[in-house]
C-alpha cells in the first residue's frame, strides 16, 4: 500500500482525551466519532483535512485513556497513517488490531514540518518526505504483529484461529 | 538470569519456563474487564468472530460505571448493549446499579483479582490491580473481545523499573503523593512500555490503599502496569476475599532491571498537579494562590473508605467555601454505606458537600459535575488533560483528599495544615 498525502504536524503527549473528548463516547459510531476527531486540540481539524491526510507528531502519542474510539475516529475521519517519534502502548496495540497503519519514527519524527508532502510504503517499510527529499527506512513490524496486520487486524485474525481449531 | 515479577507471572500464563523483555508472547488470562463505553465496541467485534460464547463465564467482568446511571439516551443503549450480553452469556461478575461501583474499586473489594493473576481491561486503569501482586494492564475493545472469545491475549514482555522503598511517609501524605512524586520525576512517558516494580523495606509502611492508588496511576507515567511485591499486609487483604486460589510471585534475587530508582518515602510532600498534564507536579509549599470553583473527591484512585475518613477528618465541624461545589463521589456501594455507618456523610452534607452513587462521573467529564469555560477544579482524580472534566478552557488539578478537602474549605488550592 502506497500512501501520498499531506502533513497536520502536532506536539508531544497528544492525549485520548483530545482527540476524542469523552463527551462523545456515548456512541461507537465511526462516522459520529470521525465527525469529532482532534477538535479539542484543534477546532477546525476536521473542515481543514483532505482524505488521506497524515497525522504527524511528538512523543507518547494517544496517551492516557484506552478508549479505542480515539484511532476509531482518527482513521473515520480519513487520515490514513499517524507517523509520531513514540506513541502510548495501548494507542499502539489499539491501531494495530483496528487497522490504522502507525509508524514509530523516534527522533526522525521532529525533521517533518506541516504541509510537507509524504510518500510511504508501508509493505517496503520506506518513508519519503517528497517536500524535503529526504528517505527514512522504517522499522519493520515484528514477525507476529505482522500476520496480525495481514489477516485484516486482530477480529480476523482470532477468526481464523478459532475457524482452524473448530 | 532472573526474572522480574512481571516476567514471573507471564512467562507462568504463557506456560514458559522463563520470558525475557521484548519477547512477544500469548498468555493465558484470569479476567477480562469492559465498562460500559469499552465493552459495546468489544461486543460488536466479539460477535464477528464466531464462537458460541465466552471462554469462561467467571472470568469476565463487566461494570457499567462510567456514564452510569445513564446519563442520556444514547449512554442508556451502550449499558443495555453489556446488560443484555452479561445476561445471554451468563457473565456472574456484570454489577447492575445498586451492585455497581467504580469497577477498580469493586475488583479488588469484591475478591474478583488477587496475587499472581493476568488481567486485562479495556480502561487503561486496569494497571491498579497490580497493588495485589497480580500483573494487571489496560488494553483496548478489540483485545477485549479476541480474549472473551479464547481466554488468552498477546503481550511484549516488558522491561522493568524497580523502585526500592525506605523509610515512612510523613503525617497526612498518601500513596497518592508518592505516584505524583515519581511521575513528576520521569515524566509522563517515564515508564513507556515497561513495568513498575515496588518493593523494599518501606513497603510496609504502605497501606493496601495506598498501594492501589500507586498501581492505579502506573498509565500515567506510560508504563504497562504497576506492581507491588506480596508481603503481609497484601495477605490481610486478600485473604478470605479473593473467590479464586491465589499464587504469591516474587522477582527473583538476581532479576534483571533496565534501571533501579531509590525512593525515601520519609522525605515526599503533599504533592498538586497543575495543568495539563499530571507529570507538572509541585509540592503544596509552591503551589502560590490558585483559587478553584469545584473540588471531586472519588474515583478509581481515590474513592475508598479511607480517602473518605481523611477527607471527614477535615471537613469535620467546618464548612466548604461559598465559592466552590464539593462532590464527593464513593467509589462502591460497600464504601457508600460504610462512609454512611462511620458518620462521614452526615459531616460532608453538614459541610456543604454533596454526595453522589458511585460513577466515574465528572472525572472524565462523562456527567455530574462538567466545568464550564474558565472553571478550575481540583480533583483526586487521575487526569488533568485539556478538557478533560469539561470546557477545553477549563483546568484540573490533581491532588490527594486531605489537600482537596482542606482546599474546599479555604476556597484555593491549600494543605491540611491551614486549616486543623
Amino acid at each position: 500500500m502506497e500512501l501520498h498525502a499531506k502533513v497536520w504536524k502536532y506536539g508531544d503527549d497528544v492525549d485520548t482525551d483530545v482527540i476524542i473528548p469523552a463527551r462523545h463516547l456515548n456512541t461507537s459510531d465511526p462516522v459520529e466519532l470521525g465527525k469529532h476527531c482532534m477538535e479539542d486540540l484543534d477546532a477546525n481539524f476536521i473542515q481543514k483535512i483532505s482524505a488521506g491526510d497524515i497525522i504527524v507528531a511528538g512523543k507518547n502519542f494517544g496517551c492516557g485513556s484506552s478508549r479505542e474510539h480515539a484511532p476509531i475516529a482518527i482513521k473515520a475521519a480519513g487520515i490514513s497513517c499517524v507517523v509520531a517519534k513514540s506513541f502510548a502502548r495501548i494507542f499502539y496495540r489499539n491501531s494495530i488490531n483496528i487497522g490504522l497503519p502507525i509508524i514509530e519514527l523516534g527522533d526522525a519524527a521532529a525533521e517533518i514540518n506541516e504541509g510537507d508532502v509524504l510518500s510511504i510504503n508501508l509493505e517496503k517499510g520506506l518513508l519519503k518526505n517528497e517536500t524535503q527529499q529526504k528517505q527514512y527506512q522504517l522499522e519493520p513490524f515484528p514477525p507476529f504483529i505482522q500476520e496480525i496486520m495481514s489477516a485484516g487486524g486482530l477480529i480476523a485474525y482470532v477468526k481464523e484461529r478459532v475457524a482452524s481449531n473448530a | 538470569m532472573g526474572m522480574t515479577m512481571t516476567e514471573k507471572i507471564l512467562a507462568a500464563h504463557a506456560g514458559l519456563p522463563s520470558v525475557k523483555p521484548g519477547q512477544l508472547i500469548k498468555a493465558k488470562v484470569d479476567i477480562v474487564l469492559g465498562n460500559d463505553i469499552t465493552a459495546p465496541v468489544a461486543i460488536k467485534e466479539f460477535n464477528k468472530i464466531g464462537v458460541a460464547t465466552v471462554f469462561h463465564k467467571d472470568k469476565i467482568a463487566l461494570v457499567p460505571d462510567h456514564f452510569t446511571p445513564n446519563k442520556d439516551i444514547k449512554s442508556a443503549e451502550q449499558a443495555l448493549t453489556m446488560r443484555q450480553f452479561a445476561k445471554t452469556h451468563q457473565i456472574s461478575h456484570y454489577y447492575e446499579i445498586g451492585r455497581m461501583g467504580v469497577e477498580h474499586v469493586i475488583l479488588p473489594e469484591q475478591g474478583v483479582v488477587g496475587p499472581g493473576d493476568v488481567i486485562i481491561g479495556a480502561d487503561s486503569h486496569t494497571c491498579t490491580y497490580g497493588a495485589l501482586g497480580a500483573f494487571s494492564t489496560g488494553v483496548g475493545s478489540t483485545d477485549m473481545a479476541a480474549a472473551m472469545a479464547i481466554g488468552e491475549t498477546w503481550f511484549k514482555v516488558p522491561e522493568t523499573i524497580r523502585f526500592e522503598l525506605t523509610g515512612e511517609l510523613q503525617p497526612l501524605v498518601s500513596g497518592k503523593d508518592v505516584i505524583l512524586y515519581i511521575i513528576g520525576m520521569i515524566g509522563v512517558d517515564g515508564a513507556l512500555y515497561q513495568s513498575m516494580e515496588y518493593g523494599g523495606p518501606g513497603l510496609a509502611n504502605l497501606t493496601i490503599d495506598d498501594r492501589l492508588v500507586m498501581s492505579n496511576m502506573a498509565i500515567e507515567a506510560g508504563a504497562k502496569n504497576g506492581i507491588f511485591e506480596v508481603d503481609d499486609v497484601t495477605i490481610q487483604y486478600v485473604e478470605g476475599r479473593t473467590e479464586r486460589p491465589y499464587t504469591v510471585v516474587g522477582p527473583d534475587k538476581d532479576a534483571n532491571y533496565c534501571k533501579t530508582i531509590h525512593i525515601d518515602l520519609s522525605t515526599i510532600t503533599l504533592q498538586v498537579a497543575f495543568p495539563h498534564l499530571p507529570e507538572n507536579t509541585r509540592s503544596i509549599e509552591d503551589v502560590g494562590i490558585v483559587p478553584i470553583d469545584q473540588v471531586v473527591i472519588g474515583s478509581c484512585t481515590n474513592g475508598r473508605i479511607s480517602d473518605f475518613a481523611a477527607s471527614a477528618e477535615i471537613l469535620k465541624g467546618r464548612k466548604v467555601n461559598p465559592n466552590v461545589r464539593v462532590i464527593m463521589m464513593p467509589g462502591s456501594q460497600a464504601v457508600y454505606l460504610e462512609a454512611m455507618q462511620k458518620g462521614y456523610l452526615e459531616i460532608f452534607i453538614n459541610a456543604g458537600a454533596i454526595v453522589s452513587t458511585p460513577t466515574c462521573g465528572p472525572c472524565l467529564g462523562g456527567h455530574m459535575g462538567i466545568l464550564a469555560k474558565g472553571e478550575r477544579a481540583l480533583a483526586t482524580t487521575n487526569r488533568n488533560f485539556v478538557g478533560r472534566m469539561g470546557h477545553p478552557e477549563s483546568e484540573v488539578y490533581l491532588c490527594s483528599p486531605v489537600v482537596a478537602a482542606a482546599s474546599a474549605i479555604l476556597g484555593r488550592i491549600a494543605g491540611p495544615k491551614e486549616v486543623i
